[in-house]
């Protein structure tokens, strides 16, 4: 009974996860855009720590507190900081044509779970159904990373991609390694290190962040 | 214990480098250190010549066989030319103004630290740490191609960390997959993910997973690789950032990030039993063979000009691993060596070639052999010897996957033999007129260090008339080792 109920409770929060998913596709605002980031962290450390209660899978505990330092609070920290000292917290970003981007989301959504149900039928795992919802995540942060055109959206949809992939670890496998894990947080915070100061380099070459400046090295 | 000494040289040499790296003794402190890291694969080479071809080291953290161990040398070997060449390249780059003292630092740090996470993902015995030393060698050199902050340079770099970011993402939810198909047959925990323990068992993991799997690790490293269609990131990377970047990505990065395919392929090949891989291999090899032969005939810009040059070895080799038989790997194995060889040459001549001229433009660069004759036929030698002309052994190589290619795949014979006219005419018919033509081009403020471009040319030469029977020797258990048997 109880498992039963915990495997709902996974289900649901995999459900937000792709809500939050789509919800990026559309959103216009950078600062709602980093929340939105927030709030696919917390549901993602809180359907790891379920499942690790669920199954007595202890190290996924420490998966899902890794998940809420670095992706609920200092990644959305840094991006916020980030945002007021380039001035970006007014920026909306014209976007062409949220409707097709939608339906070609959805059919996304379509392509992921077809793809994961082999799969996910092999798996031993009690949480294996949210493999395709892992998966359709990563495709649709995917898609969002191709049609935004400016920096900071671009890297807010390069961590969903991250998330989603955290969520098809979970999900297939109960989490990777612990050695891994600690390995791909390390590489993110580089990697935020690095963006932080690239976006200052952007910053002062173009006098902004929308890469549409950043389309001249192309073959001709 | 080499295998320590080996890795923590280069992260000390960060270390100390991002603290003194603008000193005026800094790039040769560069230098020593690179020096020191090649000692240490020295020795490393020669514990496993003495011990007997695999071994395991550090509690199964490591596993070095002969695949493994002659790219290990080969780049730390490379790091230390280049970084002999970045000498008076980087003096030269800083008398121009073109970079202050925290870019030199970032420079010399991130360099040392570039090597070290290459050599941790050639030598780590886990396909995670794999993923994650490959994703830390991107990191490392965004900064270092965007380090002259021009609007070009910044685009590249940024082109460089989206594309190879997502490449590498993609890379991740493969090995997901791997560890999927592992836990069932070697139980959860670390140990699933070592790469000797999945070659031990690999007949029996799950032969679908494994399919999607690799097809995920073939895009994400192959992005790396520069594979087309995913190549577009490195023509733009590899001509905006410092010269001796573009020679350590071209000569080095490339031949990890393909090694890291190769390590899935052997585990793929085992498991299904079926040449998909190898048929995804042959096909993408051969497409970036022949896009790279054909947008080489439109370059303006020297760096370019070669990095495309890169796309087309690269995707040779991946062809030849692809066809997969003793014989091609052999092929491929030697191939990966003479490319990283002939293209960090030609890029260090490349490099005081556009500092004397102060352009990359290749209608700007006019007369070498004039003005600065050592540069000039140090670049027309490269060049010869790149396009596979004998007695380089470039050509040996080449010959051989030809060859052998007439055999398995005698199809793609007359599209690779028409990909290689193709480059050869595009590329001499450039080179040709920088080389040779009216001098002019001004004297450069320091010595050029030419010494690393005719060692490697030489080492080229040598390979190519005779290869030493033990260096064979080793080629062939690598080429062995990769049949899976």
């Amino acid at each position: 009974m109880s498992l039963t109920y915990h495997l709902q409770v996974v289900n649901l929060l995999a459900a937000l996860l792709l809500l939050i998913a789509f919800a990026m596709l559309s959103q216009r605002r950078i600062v709602a855009l980093i929340t939105l980031l927030a709030w696919q962290g917390v549901a993602l450390a809180a359907s790891t720590a379920i499942v690790a209660w669920s199954t007595g899978q202890h190290h996924l505990y420490g998966s899902a507190a890794l998940t809420v330092l670095l992706k609920v609070i200092v990644i959305p920290w840094y991006f916020f900081r980030l945002v007021r000292r380039l001035e970006m917290d007014r920026e909306v970003e014209p976007m062409i044509n949220v409707p097709t981007t939608m339906l070609i989301g959805i059919a996304l959504v379509i392509f992921a779970f077809n793809l994961a149900l082999p799969i996910a039928q092999m798996a031993g795992t009690v949480t294996r159904s949210t493999l395709g919802i892992a998966l359709a995540s990563v495709l649709l942060a995917f898609l969002m990373m191709i049609t935004r055109s400016k920096a900071m959206p671009q890297v807010i949809g390069f961590l969903a991609m991250e998330n989603g992939l955290f969520f098809a670890a979970t999900s297939a496998t109960y989490g990777m390694p612990m050695v891994v894990e600690l390995g791909v947080a390390l590489d993110v915070l580089v990697a935020l290190f690095v963006l932080g100061i690239f976006f200052f380099h952007i910053r002062e070459t173009f006098d902004s962040l929308d890469l549409k400046h950043m389309e001249k090295l192309k073959e001709r | 214990m080499e295998i320590y000494w080996l890795l923590a040289l280069p992260f000390a040499g960060g270390a100390v480098l991002a603290l003194w790296g603008h000193r005026a003794g800094a790039p040769e402190v560069n230098a020593a250190f690179s020096l020191a890291t090649l000692i240490g694969a020295a020795a490393l080479t020669l514990r496993v010549i003495a011990h007997g071809p695999a071994m395991i080291g550090g509690h199964g953290w490591f596993f070095i066989d002969p695949f493994n161990v002659f790219l290990v040398a080969l780049t730390a070997f490379v790091a230390f030319t280049t970084a002999l060449f970045s000498r008076p390249y980087m003096r030269i780059e800083a008398d121009h103004g073109r970079l202050g003292a925290g870019r030199l630092r970032l420079y010399h740090a991130s360099y040392q630290i570039f090597v070290g996470t290459m050599l941790v993902a050639l030598t780590t015995n886990n396909m995670g740490i794999l993923w994650v030393a490959m994703e830390g060698a991107t990191l490392a050199t965004v900064l270092l191609v965007s380090l002259y902050r021009t609007p070009a340079a910044l685009e590249a770099a940024w082109k460089y960390f989206i594309l190879c970011g997502v490449g590498i993402a993609l890379a991740l939810f493969g090995t997901i997959l791997l560890y999927f198909a592992a836990e069932k047959v070697l139980g959860d925990g670390g140990t699933a993910l070592l790469w000797s323990h999945l070659n031990g068992v690999k007949a029996q993991l799950e032969p679908t997973v494994l399919q999607l799997a690799f097809i995920f690790l073939l895009v994400g490293y192959g992005t790396k690789v520069g594979l087309a269609p995913l190549h577009n990131w490195l023509p733009d990377a590899h001509a905006e950032g410092p010269t001796p970047i573009s020679a350590v990505l071209s000569g080095l990065l490339l031949n990890v990030a393909l090694y890291a395919v190769m390590r899935c392929k052997v585990l793929v090949d085992g498991a299904l039993g079926t040449p998909l891989a190898g048929n995804l291999m042959m096909g993408f090899g051969l497409l970036s063979v022949l896009l790279a032969a054909f947008l080489i005939k439109r370059q303006t810009d020297v760096k370019r000009l070669f990095a495309y040059s890169s796309i087309e070895h690269m995707g040779l080799i991946t062809f030849a691993f692809g066809m997969g038989g003793a014989v091609a790997n052999f092929a491929a194995l030697l191939h990966m060596t003479m490319h990283s060889l002939t293209k960090s040459a030609i890029f260090f001549a490349v490099g005081h070639a556009t500092q004397a001229a102060g352009t990359q433009a290749m209608a700007d660069i006019r007369g070498l052999v004039g003005s600065h004759p050592t540069i000039g036929w140090g670049l027309m030698l490269g060049t010869v010897a790149i396009l596979g002309m004998p007695p380089f052994g470039v050509f040996a190589s080449e010959f051989l996957i030809i060859t052998t290619t007439m055999h398995a795949q005698p199809w793609a014979t007359p599209l690779l033999l028409l990909a290689l006219g193709v480059t050869f005419a595009g590329v001499f018919g450039k080179v040709q007129p920088m080389v040779f033509g009216e001098a002019g081009l001004p004297r450069l403020p320091h010595q050029p260090a030419l010494v690393p471009v005719f060692i490697h040319l030489a080492l080229v030469l040598t390979l190519g008339l005779f290869i030493p029977a033990y260096l064979a020797d080793w080629y062939r258990q690598a080429a062995t080792l990769l049949l899976g048997g």
